[in-house]
């Protein structure tokens, strides 16, 4: 059984390390750690960093729904009006993609910054006044999570849209629905699977990513990822770091468990 | 039909006259459909009439299916014209006619219930809602799936999820229901159950069916009309009896059941019968009025169905109003209901013979010489395809793939 020796290997491991790190005491001078079945120290994070918490949760959430509706016509016309072309206009949408994650936010900075040809195009047309910017705040961040986690969105709608039947639709037609109606009460009901996957596949990396806020969004509203970086790398804290991936990972975790309760579990594995 | 109608010169074409007093549902005007360069449909003409079961009859490729989703609207004619109650439809979309489909693959709406399935078309034409929950109640109470509402198409059968899609589409009451193929998914015994059961639906309900199929079998059991199609035209249009006893072309009498046909040359017409001579100076009498064409000389196709030949060792040979050959029984194979020779004539042509098992003593066996007899009446003749044509349906017995 090769395969559960790799899961345990490279997922059960590194969890149980991670775990039982989040229960130690550690000196941050030495490095050394522990255990002192230090249980009160998830609440304490959790209340320690609330708000990085709740700016993780808006932004991851509001990335996600940007994404939901700019790429719910894109799946639905590469689905729907993609001919035998479909798997090129796929191609196309993940192109910009095999940059590397850190190089595409650096030209985001580019772009958006103060001298960049957006905002300079902005100001020569007086649509914004010479102090306006965007880097550094919210809308810069959540912008860059959009962009960068796009294709977690597409491609599960992609899916979800490609696999209805047309021959339902065609039903829908001669029932006397309009094409108002059919999508409204056929393309749209058979579509929400998809809708969830593409939610949670885009919601969950959106919440925990600290490379937007931090290229993007400078010092301002601080996400949690940021906090668990700056916990392990900056003040050599295992402890609190690992307790803070824990909530992470069960605030992930209860997310997952909602959607298979609702859609049956099985719905998670056909979008993956 | 064995006393019927005048010689059928465009065969092709000619629907039977419109029985009285019955009004068109649906026009076919010259209708063509080309596709991608290929002719689906070549210049279609038919009308369908109201309360009727019309089967249109076709391998895959004949543009049966084509036709049916010209009027549903799924498709627009490249050139002619379509009509539903007398009125041009031709580029209606789909959910402004008043007709209604059973897809072939049934295409139930898998996220709603049997109940809002058939209610679909119900809540788009803004039913109410007590007479939604009436209607749908009785129409379920027909297809005989009651207690079935809450149920999800994933839990139904084959059988049950063709039912919900017969039900969807007649609870909307339309002028005309098309039925693309609706029984291909099901299998053989479940099939001639539901032929039974549409039937009677379909009289009870008093709604006209268009009913597309590639099984011979079934057009004939349901059909009060059917038309057979070959490469886009109608090759014979008729009750399954007409088309059947008298099939007008060699398509027709190979695709529809099973046909002996042996080719042949007018040799004399005497009166109101004609000799054809087929091989070795064996001569065939058939119906003048059966021929194609009664000049003197013309190639011919004489046929006839294997049932409706009597196979004896010995007995009258071309006597009185019947015709016989002599042959030798190449295979005898009991059936059960019956036996089917294949008795070999002694110019190396086949003939299939059907006879039913009613108990006579002697069944002759292979490699025995004998006489193969049947009535003039029951001799039709076609006019040969012409050669080197490609066919789909050639082939003997039913073409049930």
């Amino acid at each position: 059984m090769p395969a559960v020796v790799w899961l345990v290997l490279l997922f059960v491991v590194p969890l149980v390390i991670m775990l039982s790190l989040s229960l130690k005491t550690c000196n941050p001078a030495s490095g050394a750690c522990t255990m002192t079945w230090n249980w009160g120290e998830l609440p304490r994070q959790v209340n320690l960093y609330r708000t990085e918490f709740f700016t993780s949760l808006e932004y991851g959430a509001a990335a996600t729904i940007v994404d939901l509706v700019l790429s719910f016509p894109i799946a639905y016309w590469i689905a729907f009006y993609g001919g035998r072309k479909k798997n090129f206009f796929l191609m196309m949408l993940l192109v910009p993609f095999f940059v590397s994650f850190v190089i595409r936010t650096l030209v985001w900075e580019f772009i958006l910054s103060p001298s960049g040809f957006f905002l300079t195009f902005l100001r020569h047309a007086h649509l914004v006044n010479a102090n306006f910017h965007v880097l550094g705040t919210g809308s810069a961040v959540i912008a860059g999570l959009a962009y960068n986690y796009l294709p977690f969105t597409a491609l599960p709608l992609y899916v979800a849209l490609e696999r209805i039947d047309r021959r339902v639709l065609e039903a829908a037609y001669d029932l006397y629905a309009s094409r108002r109606q059919a999508f409204m009460r056929v393309i749209l009901p058979l579509s929400i699977p998809g809708i969830f996957a593409a939610f949670l596949l885009t919601f969950i990396p959106a919440f925990g990513d600290y490379v937007n806020q931090q290229i993007l969004g400078g010092t301002s509203s601080t996400m949690i990822g940021t906090v668990i970086q700056n916990t392990f790398l900056v003040t050599g804290d295992y402890a609190a770091g690992s307790a803070l991936s824990v909530v992470v990972l069960v605030i992930s975790l209860v997310g997952i468990w909602l959607y298979s309760r609702v859609l049956g579990s099985r719905s998670i594995e056909e979008y993956l | 039909m064995t006393g019927g109608t005048e010689t059928v010169d465009e065969a092709s074409q000619t629907p039977e006259a419109p029985p009285p007093s019955r009004a068109v549902v649906a026009r076919f005007d010259h209708v063509s459909m080309v596709f991608e360069g290929n002719t689906a449909v070549d210049d279609l003409s038919l009308d369908i009439y109201e309360g009727e079961f019309f089967s249109l009859l076709g391998p895959s490729g004949c543009g049966k299916t084509t036709s049916l989703r010209m009027l549903g609207g799924f498709e627009e004619p490249t050139r002619g014209r379509v009509y539903l109650a007398g009125k041009d439809v031709t580029f209606q979309a789909p959910y402004t006619r008043d007709v209604n489909t059973v897809f072939q693959s049934y295409a139930l709406f898998p996220h709603l219930d049997v109940f809002e399935n058939v209610a679909f078309g119900l809540r788009r034409s803004r039913t109410a809602k007590a007479e939604v929950k009436r209607r749908v109640g009785e129409i379920l109470e027909i297809v005989d799936l009651p207690n079935f509402e809450r149920r999800r198409p994933n839990q139904l059968s084959g059988g049950q999820q063709q039912r919900v899609a017969l039900a969807r589409a007649l609870v909307n009451e339309p002028s005309l229901l098309l039925l693309d193929e609706p029984m291909s998914a099901l299998d053989a015994k479940l099939r001639r159950q539901m032929q039974v059961e549409l039937k009677r639906i379909q009289t009870r309900v008093g709604i006209t069916f268009l009913y597309v199929t590639h099984d011979q079998e079934e057009a004939m059991t349901m059909s009060d009309r059917l038309a057979v199609m070959r490469h886009g035209r109608i090759e014979g249009i008729g009750s399954p009896q007409e088309i059947y006893d008298s099939p007008t072309t060699e398509f027709v009498a190979t695709f529809l059941g099973a046909s002996n046909l042996l080719s042949g040359d007018v040799t004399g017409v005497d009166g109101s019968v004609a000799t054809v001579t087929v091989a070795n100076g064996q001569t065939l009498r058939v119906r003048v009025r059966r021929l194609p064409e009664s000049r003197v000389g013309a190639p011919v196709k004489v046929g006839v169905r294997p049932e409706k030949i009597s196979i004896g060792l010995s007995g009258p040979t071309l006597g009185g109003d019947h015709n016989s050959l002599r042959g030798r029984v190449k295979v005898s194979t009991f059936t059960g209901v019956g036996n089917q020779y294949i008795v070999e004539m002694p110019w190396g042509t086949d003939v299939t013979v059907y006879a039913q098992n009613i108990g006579e003593a002697t069944a002759p066996r292979s490699g025995e010489e004998v006489v193969l007899t049947w009535p003039i009446e029951h001799t039709f003749a076609v006019r040969p395809m012409a050669p080197g044509t490609t066919e789909d349906g050639t082939n003997m017995g039913d073409s049930d793939e």
